[in-house]
């Protein structure tokens, strides 16, 4: 059977690979949508954060002999330490102040990262091994699905609804959103909002740290590998619509399958295909697919 | 000050910086991807060498100091050409070193030409720069997809392995090793089943593989480069592409190799023009390198080193600093150092010298750290560059 020319099998591995890397986009665009959402900072510093966790997890492995399975946990959070370091030290200030400015400072963040880690271990990158448990592939007749993969997606998505879990269904959540809503009242109540700020900015960046980690044993873990991510992150979370959690996690899956096709019938629009879509979507609906109209 | 203030206060602060005064340097410009995927086959250690060879020089010629202008052109034409332009409108520099990139190196050496000031591409890979697109002030100096294809290409074949699928980088230079590729796959019997073409540093590889794989093609000829072709081959392996195809790696250098390990790459053929191990002079100048980087020089930063040194010698004996004395100078004369034996610059712009068939060694047989390469075969200069006879280019006289 064919469709368009292109055998079924084809077309079916083509998928699968969209949902295998769909999961990248979606826990990236969720981080950004937290943030984004709680504490109306467009974070541009989010690519460097997932090289950062990446690197760290290199770091891990490779100075102190840590496996794979410790740093996905310890990697996130010194990724996340750090992260909240920059937001007490320079982000609090901002928040009164246009976007623009925190989209500037995060800029420079990433900026000064990125030249950091290229000065120490070059820009062609560092090669980190798969952990053995999850070596080889299995055989799915139409494609070879290496087993890392699986477990990518699988981790992603467990990580992606629990966390829209937390802060869409519990009362720690509530709080959260109560808190950006009308953050004089929610303090009135005794809540500690700057606390609460400052821990969801430390999550938003742990995720894309966590991200990192499950990058580094598929692309060579390179200063530069957050920046060529970062800006199709930014388009899918305008596509899910700034701010939307499930919005973000749906459009990223649903990006990595179009861009999978794309790269079958027409390779050469691989890379823009996602900003095509993005300037359909805000023609169409300005709020994005899932973003509430103010 | 308000944010209106302080766009109008760094503007003025700018427009001071270029009247500071011309002096009476003899100025090199080194255009280069400084920051992204070919950054550390050339970049910064590649402008760090260049300045290694004017002071080994002496620092001076024609009793003016050597000055060296560096830019990274992050892998944009029109940064590279408007960077070209500037340099040789404002600064008059006297030559101009590229790095890596074709489509910068095309771009710069148009502008190079039209300004009739000479140009020394190291880095770039493009064939057209010295055939379709040659121009009386551009020298293409370290190797070409031409003989790229003619070394590693030819003996992928010679093994018996003639059909092809090629996954291409989709600018300048993927398309010109592409083609060149393909064309000696053809001429040696061969068949080409067909090609996809990635965007330049693109991070996911897996669904082009895929396509690869369902062509049925024995090779998969990887006309891509850097971060490019480090990626590709990793995806490759992970989806077991590799079991099923051979994977050719046209352009390969020893960073590369060293980022994949050769546990990920050994028996890989591959062309290159210097390996930093070939004889005490390649030793004693990568050991001089090695101290500073705290790596190996790749062949286009050796090359680097010899073009520059190359010029300054010609500038030296021509007594003057005039582009078409100096070209005249550096056509006349035979280029010995540890880069090239007897090289030569021939009237299309190329500069002809041996060119080696190397394979990657298996883990058990380095060593040494760095120790990557074995040298299967010397193939000289005329046999491995476009001879003149098939050469487009206007200049050859025929």
């Amino acid at each position: 059977m064919e469709i368009f020319e292109i055998p079924l099998p084809a077309i079916l591995s083509q998928l699968l690979l969209g949902l295998v890397n769909g999961p990248f986009y979606a826990i990236l665009s969720l981080g950004l949508a937290v943030i984004f959402g709680l504490l109306n900072v467009i974070n541009f510093a989010h690519g460097a954060m997932f090289m950062m966790g990446a690197m760290v997890t290199w770091m891990g492995f490779t100075y102190f002999e840590l496996s794979y399975w410790n740093m996905l946990w310890l990697s996130p959070l010194v990724v996340g330490l750090f992260g909240i370091l920059i937001e007490k030290t320079m982000l609090q200030w901002l928040y009164k102040l246009d976007h623009l400015y925190g989209l500037l400072l995060t800029f420079g963040v990433t900026l000064l990262m990125e030249g950091v880690f290229r000065s120490i271990y070059g820009s062609s990158g560092l090669s980190y091994s798969v952990p053995e448990a999850l070596q080889g592939a299995t055989d799915l007749d139409f494609m070879v699905l290496p087993n890392y993969r699986a477990w990518v997606v699988l981790a992603s998505l467990v990580v992606c609804f629990a966390t829209w879990f937390v802060i869409e269904k519990t009362k720690l959540g509530a709080y959260l959103r109560a808190g950006t809503e009308n953050p004089r009242l929610v303090e009135a109540f005794g809540i500690n909002v700057p606390l609460m700020v400052t821990l969801t900015y430390g999550f938003g960046v742990a995720l894309a740290a966590f991200a990192g980690v499950l990058a580094a044993p598929i692309y060579q873990v390179a200063p530069l590998m957050g920046s060529n991510l970062i800006i199709v992150v930014f388009a899918v979370v305008v596509i899910g619509g700034m701010g939307s959690i499930m919005g973000s996690i749906l459009t990223g899956l649903g990006l990595g399958v179009v861009e999978g096709f794309t790269k079958v019938f027409y390779p050469e629009a691989s890379s823009t295909v996602v900003f095509i879509i993005m300037a359909i979507v805000l023609w169409v609906r300005p709020a994005g697919l899932f973003g509430k109209e103010k | 000050m308000n944010f209106k203030q302080i766009i109008i206060a760094t503007a003025c602060a700018l427009s001071v910086l270029p009247a500071v005064a011309q002096t009476d340097n003899l100025k090199i410009g080194f255009i280069t991807d400084m920051s992204s995927l070919y950054a550390d086959i050339d970049g910064p250690a590649g402008a760090e060498v260049i300045k290694m060879a004017i002071a080994d020089f002496g620092g001076k010629v024609l009793g003016r100091n050597i000055e060296l202008l560096t830019v990274d052109h992050q892998n944009k034409a029109d940064i590279a050409a408007s960077k070209a332009r500037e340099w040789i409108d404002q600064q008059n520099v006297a030559m101009i070193l590229g790095g890596t990139n074709s489509g910068t190196a095309l771009a710069s050496s148009r502008v190079a030409a039209e300004k009739k000031r000479l140009y020394i591409n190291i880095g770039a890979g493009s064939a057209r720069l010295t055939n379709e697109e040659c121009t009386p002030y551009t020298i293409h100096y370290a190797y070409d997809t031409v003989a790229l294809a003619k070394v590693a290409g030819k003996a992928i074949i010679d093994r018996g392995d003639k059909d092809w699928f090629f996954l291409t980088a989709d600018y300048a230079f993927g398309h010109s090793l592409e083609k060149d590729s393909s064309d000696v796959v053809k001429a040696t019997g061969g068949r080409v089943l067909g090609s996809v073409r990635h965007p330049l540093n693109a991070s996911d590889f897996s669904s082009f593989l895929l396509q690869a794989q369902s062509s049925k093609a024995q090779v998969l000829g990887l006309a891509n480069a850097g971060g490019d072709f480090v990626n590709s081959m990793k995806a490759a392996k992970e989806f077991g592409v590799d079991k099923k195809m051979k994977l050719a790696g046209l352009l390969v250098f020893i960073n590369d190799i060293h980022a994949l390990g050769l546990k990920n790459t050994e028996g890989l053929l591959t062309t290159d023009s210097w390996y930093w191990d070939q004889n005490e002079e390649t030793r004693k100048f990568s050991a001089r390198f090695f101290e500073k980087f705290k790596r190996m020089p790749s062949s286009v930063q050796a090359g680097n080193y010899s073009a520059t040194l190359t010029y300054l010698k010609a500038v030296k004996a021509a007594n003057s600093d005039d582009t078409d004395k100096v070209l005249a100078m550096l056509k006349k004369n035979k280029i010995n150092d540890m880069y090239a034996k007897n090289g030569y610059i021939r009237e299309d712009g190329r500069m002809i010298h041996d060119m080696f068939l190397m394979q990657v060694k298996k883990p058990s047989e380095a060593t040494k750290p760095w120790d990557y390469y074995k040298q299967l075969t010397t193939v000289p200069g005329a046999q491995a560059f476009t001879p003149l006879a098939e050469s487009k280019c206007a200049l050859v006289k025929k």
